[in-house]
């Protein structure tokens, strides 16, 4: 990249804005998060939420409650005292979401076929059929040849909720492997923060791929437009970064997204041309075209297979967060094509703003 | 410390690249360094990237593959 494009500082994030709840469960942990004599209540108002959900997949106000519940251990929400991190009743709340949130994943999710031996090679071998078996829906395709700018500018808002603090999740990771998989991990994550330039931490790039369309680049700007379809593959993450017990699915969820990354990446960067955007909005797809078929090696054989290797009751969970990360993480771009294909915004309600950039 | 200076060491991933990690210049047919974005690169191997000399992940798409596959028993 052009040395002007890297002196940029990197962007320093402020908690989130509150968002505004979607339902009783929303308001009551959002009433919790300011009033401590509400904290009491939380429990039985997601009790209720979940006990009348005939989704909690993608129930809009579990799925924004829960989002808010981790936030608290990620990014913050503005406004909200630090200590209620590990408040009791906001944690039983987050545990009781949780539940049921799993069990419905793990329904959700068809199992893949075990490797022939828990060897790191069989392991690797394994994830990379797996993934190349992939037939999701493309909505790289359609980044790169149909995507109108309103659709572009859905797609960055859309991947804003994660991107904006891509790799986080999985750095809860570290901590909790050792040996050959806590290497390539680390080796991972420290490129995924750009290897020691604030410049070139990825959720900075994508910064500026928002900007550049004339969008916000604060954390959560757009969290009250996405739908719970995005917000429940950013839970996921989310479930399986935090609880020590799920850092197989974790490590799995990871390998499956580097190994589904770098060829989507380069068209994804094809239609942003298309569009008529230069470097300062492609580098983020670009980088990744780079970037990922690095980590995808390393996430397969090292981090993933050498998880294994060295803990191979690990096996089942490492192969269900590949598969999670396959058809989770394909419910957004599923939900995009199908509302782009029927003329429709993706968004709850369309961009304030729609149709003017930067550009 | 039994050594100081930890030598290049470039590990063939079957079926995919090369990834080169350690202190190799790796520059053009003139010796003009080429652009090194990052600490560990993946060299193309399968010779579709369209970022050579760096992998773009495309050998997959083609189905490359670096082991002979086994010669058919007869």
């Amino acid at each position: 990249m052009p040395a002007q494009l890297l002196e940029d500082a990197a962007v320093q994030q402020r908690p989130m804005a509150p968002p505004t709840p979607r339902g009783p469960a929303g308001e009551a942990v959002l009433a919790a998060l300011t009033d401590p004599a509400a904290e009491a209540g939380v429990v039985a108002a997601v009790d209720e939420a979940l006990a009348a959900t005939p989704d909690v997949l993608l129930d809009e106000d579990l799925q924004l409650a829960l989002f808010c519940l981790y936030e608290l251990h990620f990014g913050g929400i503005e406004g909200v005292a630090e200590d209620l991190e590990w408040s009791p009743e906001l944690n039983a709340a987050r545990i009781r979401i949780e539940r049921p949130f799993e069990a419905a994943i793990r329904a959700a999710v068809p199992m893949p076929e075990r490797p022939a031996s828990t060897s790191a090679g069989d392991v690797a071998a394994t994830l990379f059929a797996l993934t190349s078996a992939d037939s999701g829906p493309s909505l790289s395709r359609w980044l790169a040849r149909k995507a109108t700018l309103e659709q572009a500018r859905e797609f960055l808002v859309q991947r804003s909720i994660y991107t904006l603090k891509e790799a986080d999740p999985h750095s809860w990771g570290i901590p909790r492997l050792t040996g050959r998989a806590k290497a390539a991990l680390v080796e991972i994550q420290s490129d995924e923060y750009g290897g020691g330039r604030p410049g070139r931490v990825h959720s900075s790039i994508y910064a500026r791929t928002l900007r550049s369309l004339g969008l916000d680049d604060a954390y959560g700007a757009y969290i009250d437009l996405v739908p719970a379809v995005t917000l429940t593959s950013v839970n996921m993450m989310s479930l399986f970064a935090i609880n020590r017990r799920l850092r197989g699915a974790l490590v799995g969820h990871l390998a499956a997204y580097e190994m589904t990354s770098a060829v989507p990446s380069r068209l994804y960067g094809n239609g942003f041309r298309r569009l008529g955007f230069g470097e300062e909005t492609t580098w983020y797809f670009d980088e990744h075209v780079e970037a990922d078929a690095v980590h995808e090696q390393i996430a397969a054989r090292d981090l993933a297979g050498g998880l294994v290797e060295g803990e191979p009751a690990l096996l089942d969970d490492v192969l269900f967060g590949a598969a999670a990360s396959l058809t989770v993480d394909g419910w957004p771009a599923a939900h995009m094509l199908e509302r782009w294909g029927a003329g429709a915004s993706s968004l709850r309600s369309p961009l304030p703003d729609a149709g003017s950039t930067d550009a | 410390m039994p050594e100081r200076e930890e030598p290049v060491r470039i590990v063939a991933y079957p079926n995919g690249p090369l990834l080169v990690r350690g202190p190799v210049e790796i520059v053009g047919p003139d010796g003009a360094p080429l652009p090194r974005r990052r600490r560990t690169v993946a060299l193309c191997r399968c010779g579709k990237s369209t970022i050579k000399p760096y992998c773009d992940g495309t050998h997959k798409v083609i189905g490359f593959v670096t082991e002979p596959e086994e010669p058919a028993e007869d």
